[in-house]
């Protein structure tokens, strides 16, 4: 459990990144930060493994404030994956995934015969072990990423914004990745985004951020869906829009699903 | 040609003096304008004053610097150290900026993955700072080496064995053949180290090549890899 006590990030320049903010994280579960850009939803995930110390209030993991820990040992512990995947462009893809247990003391071979594992783990072939990140697409580059996070088994998975880069497909490919290893490894992931659908589809837990570090609401997807808090929510998830508003059309024996422009969306079935 | 074959031993003899007298500087040089470079990167208002500074020294000419130096560190006036520490000035001028530039190139991305990761600062410097701007380091060493090795000749001006002694020599005499030979010399020292240099780039940077086809070493290991273990 990752706990925020009224958790203030004032930056030097002057700006307020993130204000008061207060929030539990379960665990093993996946939790999405989403808002627009200046939302303050990267500061907070930064603030986690003390890559940003707060200004003031404190952060607890299972309890523990993290204030009180070494930040190089407690981001060893963290696992960490970024857009544009952030992979050393001098270390082949097995010593890439294998950086967080060499750097706290795995013996080289078995980092490596475990990265190896891993690999297969993230759906990458065993031959890419031996090359450098450049020589792969950028979602393989981000499988990688997403396999180094991993690599040291830890208990909670941070993810900022891993799939903003990549294209369509294999973000859709990339994201039902993401919940089976999520399904099976039970993690407790802190994603962050500002894609609402990526939010709802990933998420059991959805904090949808406005300017500040504000929370303007907290709850599962359906929750969000069924009851918006306020205009803003309604129209960051797309309600006011018409796109969540769906009603049934009866087309010959079918009942089709259309939203509020009368854009079929798909087949209820019986 | 008949001055080279019956002089050869002096040939020889004087390459030799001027590649000990060129490496000193380049390595000191070199391993100098790392850490100056990093200072001068890491306090944002220090940059352009070491910089400058630093980058200035190499408008010194260089008998003025080879006959003052004695003063300076009060070593013999004949002592090759005075060279050795003027050249070393020079391959810190040409390489700090290099040096600062190199490690500045590091993609910001990387570092902070790298921080993410739970490198200390410490290790951050030597496992991925250093070794991404080694490439940039790399084109900078070869510059000094050439510099270095041009340079050196001018040594002998104040008396300190050189390739440089033939040109002189060459000159007072009127023998063309010793002050061409004088320039091969020079120029095949200049050349071997650029391509020691190239190759040291090689074996340590592997990874920056454009693109890397399968070499008989990599498919060996390929090959282990898939056989089970990583060798």
């Amino acid at each position: 459990m990752i706990e925020f006590r009224s958790v203030t990030k004032q930056f030097p320049d002057g700006t307020v990144a993130v204000d008061s903010f207060d929030l539990v994280i379960p665990p093993r579960k996946t939790t999405v930060l989403v808002g627009s850009s200046g939302c303050g939803k990267t500061t907070l995930l930064r603030m986690i493994n003390r890559m940003i110390d707060p200004s003031s209030g404190s952060i607890l993991i299972d309890g523990e404030d993290t204030g009180s820990l070494e930040p190089v040992k407690l981001r060893r512990r963290i696992g960490y994956v970024m857009q544009n995947s952030g992979l050393m462009p001098h270390r082949k893809v097995i010593d890439n995934v294998a950086t967080v247990p060499i750097l706290s003391g795995v013996p080289k071979k078995k980092a490596r015969d475990d990265a190896m594992a891993l690999l297969d783990t993230v759906g990458l072939d065993r031959s890419l072990a031996l090359k450098y990140p450049r020589q792969l697409s950028g979602g393989q580059q981000q499988r990688v990423g997403v396999a180094r996070g991993l690599a040291a088994d830890p208990n909670i998975l941070l993810m900022d914004e891993p799939f903003g880069a990549v294209d369509p497909i294999v973000r859709a490919e990339l994201q039902q990745e993401t919940i089976r290893l999520q399904d099976g490894l039970g993690k407790t992931v802190v994603f962050v985004t500002h894609d609402i659908d990526e939010a709802f589809l990933l998420g059991h837990q959805v904090v949808i951020l406005q300017k500040g570090g504000h929370i303007a609401q907290v709850g599962t997807p359906a929750e969000i869906l069924a009851h918006p808090a306020n205009d803003f929510v309604a129209s960051f998830v797309g309600a006011d829009r018409g796109k969540r508003a769906l009603r049934i059309q009866r087309v010959g024996d079918r009942d089709v699903v259309v939203d509020e422009n009368g854009t079929p969306t798909g087949v209820l079935q019986p | 040609m008949n001055w080279v074959s019956s002089n050869l031993d002096l040939v020889w003899e004087l390459t030799l003096a001027h590649i000990a007298l060129s490496v000193p500087p380049i390595v000191v040089g070199f391993l100098l304008s790392v850490p100056i470079g990093w200072i001068a990167n890491r306090f944002r208002l220090t940059r352009g004053t070491i910089l400058v500074v630093l980058g200035l020294l190499y408008t010194i000419p260089s008998l003025p610097l080879f006959i003052f130096m004695p003063l300076i560190l009060g070593t013999p006036l004949l002592s090759s150290l005075n060279v050795s520490v003027a050249l070393t000035i020079y391959a810190v001028a040409l390489m700090v900026r290099t040096a600062a530039d190199g490690l500045a190139s590091v993609d910001k991305d990387v570092l902070q993955a790298a921080s993410a990761m739970g490198y200390s600062g410490w290790q951050r410097f030597w496992r991925v700072e250093l070794p991404l701007s080694g490439p940039v380091l790399l084109a900078g060493l070869r510059v000094v080496s050439a510099s270095t090795v041009s340079l050196a000749t001018i040594g002998s001006v104040v008396g300190v064995t050189s390739l440089g002694y033939l040109f002189i020599n060459g000159f007072q005499r009127n023998i063309p053949a010793e002050v061409v030979s004088g320039i091969v010399a020079v120029l095949l020292i200049a050349v071997v180290f650029d391509l020691l240099l190239v190759l040291l780039g090689r074996v340590t940077l592997p990874w920056s090549r454009r693109e890397r086809t399968g070499s008989p070493r990599s498919a060996r290991q390929r090959t282990a890899l898939l056989a089970g273990g990583v060798s």
